[in-house]
């Protein structure tokens, strides 16, 4: 077990969004969370890479306690993120923006008196990733003028060139052309065994994607683990189905079940 | 590396002014050192001394500037660092007797690094207008400190700097003019360059890039294993001892400290300095500098109301050329050069 999560609960003031949200995450697993809008999924990954503390609950990766220890040091540790929404440096080069998850994984982010473009470690490591990533071409674009697909690939492979054990993407494909989607996802699962990833863990809404990827499915539904299991048995989960799939009679229909 | 060359090149196109410049820049360099190194020989005594000024500026507009255009974070209250390196030079001359300006240069950098890393560990908790407003908080604390304790800072009538010796010769025989634009001009020279070059340093630096990704993006650079508020405390620090610096190089020019160097419209120059010349450009504040001064001097003895002026100027820059003079002249030349390439 790699990561786990027990008994989380968090709430936005007197706005419940997590009550109790519990699971294990393995080496190797690809684990995708789904639910709706508003499920608090992005909240779980704040809390899970420790941006957010939690009201109760305790989350534990390879044996440490990391419940709200701060991004930086858990990307020490060895765990990093993508975000929903875009989330650039815009006047950073391509280029630039992988230097910076590189070097800061090398711990010589304080090194005020060296060359960054001598650096060849730096340098080198960085074009390996742009290439995993097919950014080489863009090296010298400024973050803020790519195409959004490539925005979102930016963001993914920075996080990446911290070589982080755990990755938790969250929907790497969002506001994405679908026919871009699967691009970005072929990339990134070849990037994660190129750079030794262990698991991934990802939020993502494209159902195709969720079951054609995922070994394991973890479905939210009103602050809760509505359902925790593998794609195959979670066609069979109509419950789970139709809360994460969306249809608005099915919300009903899951809330009774719940209760 | 084959791609060295192209990732040294940033996002500039190849046409460009920038690329133009950085293919020519050890030349264009090393004209810009020799003009400063012959002005005083053929630019006339007051002119060599306003541009002596301007290089303790230019001192102290480096390191504000890697706060403000590089970290991200406007200081309304930076001439209290300035001063702070001003009083070092004050106390040491005139009340220690110890005249050496290294010793002077010296103890301003730990006395600056001291109190920034104090006031820093505070301030650099908010960012934005609260950051601003409260450096002019600090800024205009010092000041009534200055004022209200007579005995230790000489009151609003300040403290006089005594001559400085230079590498240890005594240059208290020559004549006042003579010897700040002749030795002192050329070592305060030498400390400028040095200062600029080691600040270049830094902006390329590592620990450069990770400050403009904090500038840029907090959340993702925390995120990136940047300890975002620490990096912060550390360009606060390093911003506070450049601009003691520049203070202590500018002390034995005006040759009598008071505390209206820390009054918050000294503190408004500086932020005016940079905007001028471009806080984006590395190279901006120090244009901005020198023209302000040149262009304080020229106004100030024609028009009464020069204040009126550099009013109407700072609105002009803000809402015409967000860019200052550096980026204006960035824009007409690459314009100039696409024109010339097609
Ligand atoms: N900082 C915040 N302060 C207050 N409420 C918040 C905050 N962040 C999120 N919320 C609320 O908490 C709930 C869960 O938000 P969250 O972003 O975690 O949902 P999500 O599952 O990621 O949704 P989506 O599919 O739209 O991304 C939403 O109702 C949201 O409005
Ligand atoms: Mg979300």
């Amino acid at each position: 077990m790699i990561l786990s999560a027990n008994e989380i609960f968090k709430s936005y003031g007197d706005f419940g969004v997590l009550a109790g949200v519990s699971f294990q995450i393995h080496e190797g697993e690809f684990v995708s969370i789904i639910g709706p809008n508003g499920a608090g999924k992005t909240t779980l990954i704040n809390v899970l890479t420790g941006l957010l503390k939690p009201n109760n609950g305790k989350v534990f990766f390879k044996d440490h306690d990391i419940t709200g220890i701060g991004p930086a040091k858990l990307s020490r540790l060895g765990m990093a993120r993508s975000f929903q929404l875009v989330n650039i440096f815009p006047t950073f080069t391509v280029m630039e923006f992988i230097k910076l998850g590189v070097l800061s994984r090398q711990g010589k982010g304080a090194r005020f008196y060296a060359i960054l473009k001598r650096d060849r470690e730096v340098n080198e490591e960085a074009e390996e990733v742009a290439q995993i990533f097919h950014l080489e071409d863009k090296r010298d674009v400024q973050a803020k003028n790519l195409p959004q697909g490539d925005k979102k690939l930016l963001d993914v492979a920075s996080a990446f060139a911290l070589r982080p054990e755990v990755i938790l993407l969250d929907e790497p494909t969002s506001g994405v052309s679908t026919s871009e989607k699967n691009k970005i996802m072929e990339i990134l699962i070849d990037a994660s065994k190129k750079m030794g990833i262990k698991s991934i863990i990802q939020v993502e809404h494209d159902m195709d994607l969720v079951f054609g990827f995922s070994d394991r499915i973890i479905a939210l539904h009103s602050g809760k683990v509505l359902a925790d299991c593998t794609p195959a048995e979670m066609e069979k989960n109509e419950a789970a189905m139709c809360a994460v799939v969306g249809e608005k009679g099915c919300f009903k229909i899951c809330s009774s079940l719940l209760e | 590396m084959k791609t060295d060359k192209l990732s040294s090149m940033g996002s500039e196109p190849n046409g460009s002014f920038a690329a133009l410049i950085r293919k020519r820049q050890t030349w264009l360099l090393l004209a810009g050192i020799l003009c400063f190194v012959l002005l005083p020989r053929v630019g006339g005594q007051y002119t060599s001394y306003l541009v002596l000024t301007f290089f303790g500026y230019g001192v102290a507009l480096l390191g504000f500037n890697l706060l403000f255009g590089y970290t991200g974070l406007l200081s309304f209250g930076h001439a209290l660092f300035f001063t702070s390196g001003a009083y070092t030079v004050s106390y040491l001359t005139a009340k220690f007797a110890i005249p050496y300006m290294e010793v002077s240069i010296v103890v301003a950098v730990v006395v600056a690094v001291v109190i920034a890393a104090l006031i820093g560990a505070i301030c650099v908790r908010y960012i934005k207008i609260y950051f601003a407003l409260l450096m002019l908080a600090f800024g205009m604390l010092t000041y009534s400190f200055l004022i209200k304790f007579y005995y230790i800072t000489g009151g609003d009538e300040g403290m006089p700097v005594l001559r400085p010796h230079l590498l240890g010769f005594d240059l208290s025989s020559m004549a006042k003019m003579d010897f700040l634009t002749g030795w002192y001009y050329y070592y305060v020279l030498t400390v400028f360059i040095i200062a600029t070059w080691i600040m270049w340093r830094i902006v390329s630096s590592h620990f450069g890039l990770a400050l403009r990704a904090v500038r840029d993006n907090p959340e993702k650079a925390y995120y990136l294993g940047i300890d975002v508020r620490r990096y912060r405390w550390y360009a606060f620090i390093i911003s506070g001892a450049y601009a003691a610096v520049g203070g202590a190089l500018v002390a034995p020019v005006i040759g009598n400290v008071d505390p209206t160097l820390t009054y918050w419209t000294h503190s408004g120059t500086l932020v005016f300095m940079t905007l001028l010349g471009g806080f984006t450009n590395f190279l901006g504040p120090l244009l901005g500098g020198l023209v302000y001064i040149f262009l304080q001097d020229g106004v100030m003895s024609l028009l009464h109301y020069w204040r009126f002026v550099f009013g109407a100027m700072l609105a002009f820059i803000v809402i015409v050329a967000p860019g200052g003079l550096a980026g204006a002249i960035e824009l007409i030349a690459n314009k100039y050069c696409a024109k010339k390439g097609a």
